[in-house]
């Protein structure tokens, strides 16, 4: 079973089994701090494994964001360049940098693994 | 429910993006031909689940994701306190993830399904990686088949994935 907050992706790699949250990525399983709406969600998620009995089916689950949809007109939309001129094809490119070394959320996190000794970390050989 | 806009796109709108900033276009993994459909043989009350996110998710000791075609995993122990937890991805906003980690990582909320004998068992050891990795072909070829024969070995009934 897959959770799901973005349909489309969700239905080109057709996992077995899917549900599907319409909320903003980053929130596949529910919101923060809310503890109740997060179970039942997952009782939601949990009956579909019965439910469900032909593969790549995703069930849609019963739950909004918010009051409207407002948000999704904002999600991955390219920032031009100039504030003056929004018709520009000059766009800025305001996704992170793919840095190469390890992203601590915490510097305490980054100074407890720093002997670089992690038994529960598995890295994996690509083919030769 | 007040939803008055379809889902959002994000294979069309991640197009839209690489092609505004001048990029040639991403390649989605697509797959066609449905995934083999295994029915459940017992009550999930009955059942031990394992827990697969995708969220960048990893423990305060481990080594943390990098950005760059990441493939490794971590070993998430699912008794640890969740505020051990910790998120890092480049492709989402992690507010809600650091705060609460159940949000793409339902730790609890699968704890409290076994304390309420929803599910029988939960595994005691979680597997997460960050999903922002640009090779499909590592992902399928070694992630995937690695992860799977975890689960294999590891003896879980159901699985349940969380990707981001």
């Amino acid at each position: 079973m897959s959770m799901s907050s973005a349909m489309s992706i969700t239905r080109a790699a057709n996992p077995p089994r899917a549900v599907y949250l319409d909320y903003p990525l980053g929130h596949t399983a529910g919101r923060a701090d809310d503890s109740a709406e997060q179970m039942a969600i997952m009782r939601d998620t949990l009956r579909a494994f019965e439910t469900i009995s032909a593969p790549g089916t995703m069930v849609e689950l019963p739950y909004a964001w918010s009051a409207d949809d407002a948000w999704k007109d904002r999600v991955m939309r390219p920032r031009p360049r100039s504030a003056e001129d929004d018709t520009s094809d000059d766009h800025e490119d305001d996704r992170v940098e793919r840095f190469d070394t390890p992203q601590y959320q915490t510097q305490a996190d980054a100074a407890a693994a720093a002997d670089g000794d992690c038994p529960t970390c598995v890295f994996l050989e690509d083919a030769p | 429910m007040g939803q008055t806009r379809p889902p959002v796109d994000y294979i069309e709108r991640t197009r839209d993006q690489y092609s505004a900033l001048g990029y040639p276009p991403y390649t989605w993994v697509d797959n066609p031909e449905n995934a083999a459909f295994v029915p459940l043989t017992k009550p999930l009350a009955v059942s031990k689940l394992g827990l697969i996110g995708s969220g960048g998710i990893y423990r305060s000791g481990q080594t943390a994701f990098h950005f760059k075609d990441d493939f490794s995993y971590r070993e998430i122990d699912t008794t640890l306190p969740t505020d051990t937890l910790r998120a890092t991805h480049f492709a989402y906003d992690l507010t809600a993830a650091r705060r609460d980690p159940n949000v793409v990582f339902p730790i609890d909320t699968l704890r409290r399904c076994v304390a309420e004998g929803l599910l029988g068992a939960l595994n005691t050891t979680a597997y997460a990686f960050m999903g922002g990795i640009y090779s499909a072909r590592k992902v399928r070829e070694i992630l995937a088949p690695a992860i799977a024969q975890r689960l294999l070995d590891d003896e879980v009934d159901v699985a349940l994935m969380v990707p981001v």
